[in-house]
């Protein structure tokens, strides 16, 4: 899974030039660049506020007063830090909707499956753990079959337990799929257990850039893990770092 | 440390049981135990619980006419109503008085779910639509339909018409005020998702907006109802020559409370009925709401 150094790519997965968004007056994003390779996994960090979600929010066409160039595929998906799904549906239509013409039950069923919920395909949205809401909204992603998947922070409400299985899930439907993925966090090992490329947004730009060199699995107790996640965190403005290695 | 406190701010029987109880080794505390709740609860069930209260209340009436000091003129005995009741069924009399009004009421409720309804998505759904609808609507809105009787008598005359009239237009507005509060309480973060998905206009607002806007439909149909059962009792009193109201009148100018009071629980009656209709249709349609049902 070795990444490529920077090369001009001719047709990136996500390319915006530019991109400015401000709300009334306070620039939030400000003339950022970003390439996404198609089929990379790339994670972006940053302080809460820095313009992370905003960003998130640009790729996936729900924010469109912006300034710049931005180019996203058409099929796309979200999968929110709230699983968000419609209560009034059982679970398998939840999956389904939105997807054109009249698609069949067993194609919810066969995404429910591949993220281990087929057995809950019946349920309302109400009698899910918090874990399986979040394995039901990333169903609900994949099904769409995107070629570039958003996921704004999707482990953030997870109980320890749960996101460690559900970021394997993550992973693992990742290298299946081979779709690119902007994961947004602010949870610096997952962004290094994850990503082929982590980048840390600060001030409305990409302030810092990393390739994550290592082998997948990655081992967090791997002191190149330990060394990349300290010089992160030091990018995030956290110093204490250091003594956690 | 509680010991060294002690002296200054306490009585001297409080030292001695601090230290008598540092020295030994500490009490247990008293256990007591968490019951589960199936033996908490009683065992009588619920529906008899919950008919036990107007029994008791039936009773007590019927021990006052018994014991005089209800007399006839003032209000029948339960018994004696009962017989009327079953005399005004066998005869067919209440059965037709019944059906008219049922009708009246049905027809009213249908003209106004469908222009309540009608005008909150229109005013709910696009914002021109609310410039243009929702001021005049909250202006009618604060009329007292019931003042309305004598004009709609003077254009619909008095025929069906202005009695069905008068039940649209009580239920109109409980629908519409609730189904707009309820279509602008759609969580902003779900048309998000469902845009994000890749739901049309008209696919947010089938899968998205008017689900959502369910439980404040529902709420309004109930309000309707209980104003719809208002509005015939109004419509009924004025000029009806058929229908429970109608009974009520011809009762009134010959002094059977009885009567009266058999026409009362007819009316009561059909509220209970319409009131369980809706229950039913919220339990089968919001089935999915996460919400609190009680112990």
């Amino acid at each position: 899974m070795a990444t490529h150094v920077h090369r001009p790519v001719t047709s990136p997965a996500v390319r915006v030039e530019g991109l400015t968004r401000s709300f009334d007056g306070r620039t939030v994003i400000d003339d950022l660049q970003l390439d996404v390779r198609p089929g990379e996994f790339v994670a972006l960090l940053g302080r809460s506020g820095c313009g992370k979600s905003t960003l998130l929010r640009i790729l996936a066409g729900l924010d469109r007063d912006i300034a710049g160039t931005v180019l996203v595929p058409r099929r796309k998906a979200v999968a929110f830090q709230a699983p968000r799904l419609m209560p009034w549906k059982p679970v398998w239509r939840n999956v389904l909707l939105g997807l054109p013409g009249k698609p069949g039950r067993e194609v919810a069923e066969q995404a429910l499956t591949e993220v281990g919920l087929s057995h809950r395909s019946d349920a309302w949205p109400k009698t899910l753990s918090g874990g399986e809401a979040q394995r039901a909204s990333l169903a609900r992603a994949l099904v769409r079959e995107p070629d570039l998947l958003l996921l704004d922070e999707p482990f953030g409400a997870l109980d320890a337990l749960t996101r460690v299985t559900a970021q394997r899930l993550v992973g693992e439907l990742w290298q299946r799929r081979g779709c690119a993925v902007l994961l947004v966090t602010h949870d610096v090992e997952e962004a290094v257990l994850l990503a082929d490329r982590v980048l840390v947004m600060d001030k409305g730009v990409i302030a810092y850039e990393t390739t994550v060199g290592l082998d997948r699995p990655r081992d967090i107790t791997d002191p190149r893990f330990a060394e990349l996640r300290a010089r992160l965190l030091g990018r995030l403005g956290v110093d204490a770092a250091t003594k956690t290695a | 440390m509680s010991i060294s406190h002690a002296p200054s701010s306490s009585s001297k029987p409080d030292i001695s049981a601090i230290s008598a109880s540092d020295d030994s080794p500490r009490a247990a505390p008293d256990l007591e135990p968490i019951v589960p709740s199936s033996t908490r609860r009683t065992r009588v069930p619920r529906w008899l619980r919950r008919t036990s209260g107007p029994l008791a209340l039936l009773a007590l009436w019927q021990l006052l006419s018994s014991a005089g000091v209800l007399t006839a003129g003032i209000l029948a005995s339960p018994e004696r109503i009962a017989q009327v009741g079953s005399d005004m069924v066998a005869d067919g009399s209440l059965g037709i008085a019944m059906g008219t009004s049922l009708q009246r009421v049905a027809l009213g409720l249908l003209f106004g779910a469908v222009i309540g309804t009608g005008l909150a998505l229109v005013s709910g759904l696009f914002r021109v639509g609310e410039d243009l609808v929702d001021a005049p609507v909250q202006m009618l809105r604060t009329v007292p339909f019931v003042g309305l009787i004598p004009l709609f008598i003077i254009w619909f005359g008095i025929g069906e018409a202005p009695k069905v009239a008068i039940i649209t237009l009580g239920v109109t507005f409980p629908l519409y005020l609730n189904v707009y509060a309820g279509i602008r309480g759609v969580d902003a973060q779900l048309i998000e998702a469902g845009e994000s998905l890749g739901l049309s206009r008209w696919g947010l607002v089938r899968h998205v907006v008017l689900p959502g806007a369910l439980p404040g439909a529902m709420t309004g149909l109930r309000y309707s109802l209980g104003i719809a059962w208002l509005a015939l009792v109004f419509a009924e009193q004025i000029n009806a020559d058929a229908g429970i109201g109608a009974l009520m009148v011809q009762a009134r100018d010959f002094l059977r409370t009885d009567v009266i009071v058999v026409c009362l629980i007819v009316y009561a009656f059909l509220g209970l009925l319409a009131d369980f209709v809706v229950r039913s249709l919220e339990r089968l349609l919001l089935q999915w709401r996460p919400t609190f049902t009680g112990r």
